[in-house]
């Protein structure tokens, strides 16, 4: 089938990819499922379900532990998986400790960093369009330590004020922790300007970069910042496989977030010493099935090339800002333009709430995001209780947008707006 | 464990009757939303899913409902059933009041679909095929289950 999508979009195969993905042949109400809600979480392709089931059906057994033939395929697995993420983000293997998700990995820089080694009147800056995820674990780290915390604003069009900027790396400031990609706004962050900028003011820098790691080239190299947290289930991987990368001198200095087994060098009822980093915050048996899925996943995506996403994507969001421009009467909250954004639209259809508008889009079979997508106050920064999002990834058609705008014609219809 | 239970698999029309013209109508143009000064009780009820905010006012009288009124904001639904609840409720008696609320969760979330002749508020039955969207029909009602029973449990324990 020659659609028009891979015409208007060569960077990428789009219809011999969806092949891979399962789910996408599901029907929903009766029909062809529309999945515009990747930035909540990716499909997940074949080659990730068959890693995973082969790593249970075939090297199944407990790592760091045990000298079977098992105990040792496994870890190896583990291990292996630790080396292709690092690769995968440019990062060296050392510093990537395996977590849950993206909030897990914040609330370990939280804890074991900013109220462990931070100090009373110490500042940490954040901005007005985080997810709560890096937010709330700064609150908490804020009132046990004694912390300050300022925000960075932002302008009309979504993006970081960065007028203030310089004033708010001064003293007391010690970290400054920032989305890479808005999940909301799709905007994308100059991290590598902002953190060149905070490092010469002595400032350490994290980067949630759950929305930016699974669509675009991130190099840790390039960016050179001290912390970076993002979800495997996010990039096509399983669900419980998330990534905190840190600067290892970082991980030894910090203590540790969870204490038990494996993250323990010796333990006496008196005294524990602790295992070496990035294990040290490995407490317990590890999510290793989930490790091993998402090795496969950077390879999926590898194979078909983080540019080549990014460019398929760009198409994406183009035509979903050119179908939302025809619908009429539809607020964007954002940059408004695929080239300063990723591959995320948040919108309003005239005064309808966004759960109408879901529910009514979900009649279609079309799954978007309706609410305050984790972030209440950037919605009342925007002046707005929710907003509905739809979120590309690589294997959306356009096609599939002109779905979208056609039950966007629906909802205006019902609700009798315009 | 069986998938199948749980997988929709059937055709919904796009124009099924979850926004029926009467909920548009309420919702448009909501009755009494306002306050209500004179109020009794006030119980603020949220739904996080949604962000439906409702405070819901009433004033007893009594064994009966004198005045009941709203304010709040949220999805279509939310605000629709509340400004169909204080249209329904208002001049009632608080058992009757009772028995309604009852009889419309049951319609919703229960295992009877007839909640037998409630008026208006039947309009609000499609919503029993969006279980994610049933909590926005009952927001209102379970406020004013609340409000009744705060009432019931102040007095037993001014008569205790
Ligand atoms: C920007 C951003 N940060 C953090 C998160 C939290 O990710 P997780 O729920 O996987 O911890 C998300 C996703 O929900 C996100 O989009």
């Amino acid at each position: 089938m020659t659609t028009e999508a891979t015409v208007r979009s060569p960077a990428l195969d789009v219809e011999r990819l969806r092949a891979d993905f399962p789910i996408l042949q599901r029907r929903v109400a009766g029909r062809q499922l529309v999945y515009l809600d990747s930035a909540a979480t990716t499909q997940k392709p074949a080659p990730v379900l068959r890693a995973v089931d082969a790593y249970y059906a075939t090297s199944n057994a407990n790592v760091h532990r045990g000298v079977h033939a098992l105990a040792s395929e496994a870890t190896d697995l583990y291990e292996r998986a630790r080396q292709r993420v690092a690769r995968f983000i440019d990062a060296p293997a050392e510093g990537i400790v395996f977590l849950r998700n993206t909030t897990e990995a914040l609330n370990l820089v939280a804890s074991s960093y900013a109220r462990e080694l931070l100090t009373s009147g110490d500042r940490v800056v954040l901005s007005v369009m985080e997810h709560h995820s890096n937010l709330v674990p700064w609150q908490l780290a804020a009132e046990r330590a004694g912390l300050q915390l300022a925000y960075l604003d932002i302008d009309d069009s979504g993006r970081l004020d960065l007028a203030g900027l310089d004033e708010l790396l001064a003293p007391p400031t010690k970290l400054l922790s920032l989305v890479h990609m808005s999940n909301v706004l799709g905007t994308v962050n100059d991290i590598k300007s902002i953190a060149a900028r905070a490092h010469a003011a002595g400032v350490l820098v994290a980067v949630d970069a759950a929305q930016s790691v699974p669509h675009s080239t991130v190099s840790l190299r390039d960016l050179d910042v001290d912390f970076l947290a993002f979800s495997g289930h996010k990039m096509c991987g399983p669900m419980g496989a998330g990534v905190l990368w840190a600067r290892p001198e970082l991980l030894e200095r910090m203590p540790p977030f969870l204490g038990g087994g494996s993250m323990i060098s010796r333990v006496t009822l008196e005294r524990t010493t602790w295992n070496t980093v990035p294990h040290k915050f490995e407490a317990g048996t590890p999510d290793v099935a989930g490790a091993v899925g998402l090795h496969a996943a950077c390879d999926y995506i590898d194979s078909i090339g983080r540019s080549a996403i990014r460019e398929h994507e760009r198409g994406l969001t183009r035509h979903l800002l050119d179908v939302l421009d025809e619908v009429g009467d539809v607020t964007v909250y954002g940059p408004r333009d695929a080239d300063a954004q990723g591959g995320v639209v948040s919108f309003n259809v005239g005064d309808v709430h966004p759960h109408d508008v879901g529910t009514i889009l979900d009649r279609s079979a079309i799954a978007v995001r309706a609410g305050h997508h984790c972030a209440q106050p950037l919605m009342r920064r925007l002046g707005v209780a929710a907003t509905v999002r739809a979120s590309v990834y690589l294997y959306n058609t356009h096609s599939e947008i002109d779905s979208l705008g056609a039950a966007l014609g629906d909802v205006k219809r019902i609700f009798k707006v315009g | 464990m069986d998938y199948d239970e749980i997988v929709a698999v059937g055709f919904t029309p796009v124009d099924d009757d979850l926004y029926r013209e009467i909920i548009l109508d309420h919702y448009r143009n909501p009755r009494h939303k306002q306050a209500l000064p004179a109020a009794d009780r006030t119980v603020a009820a949220n739904n996080p899913l949604c962000g439906d905010e409702i405070d819901l006012m009433l004033q007893l009288d009594g064994e009966g409902i004198r005045a009941v009124a709203f304010e709040g904001r949220g999805c279509s639904i939310s605000q629709a059933s509340a400004s169909m609840l204080c249209e329904a409720v208002t001049g009632m008696r608080i058992g009757d009041a009772e028995a309604l609320a009852e009889r419309f969760r049951a319609m919703l979330q229960g295992s009877s679909a007839d909640p037998g002749d409630i008026g208006d508020l039947e309009a609000l039955q499609g919503v029993r095929a969006y279980p994610v969207r049933v909590k926005c029909a009952t927001l209102a009602w379970n406020a004013l289950l609340e409000a009744l029973h705060q009432d019931n449990a102040e007095e037993q324990r001014d008569s205790t």
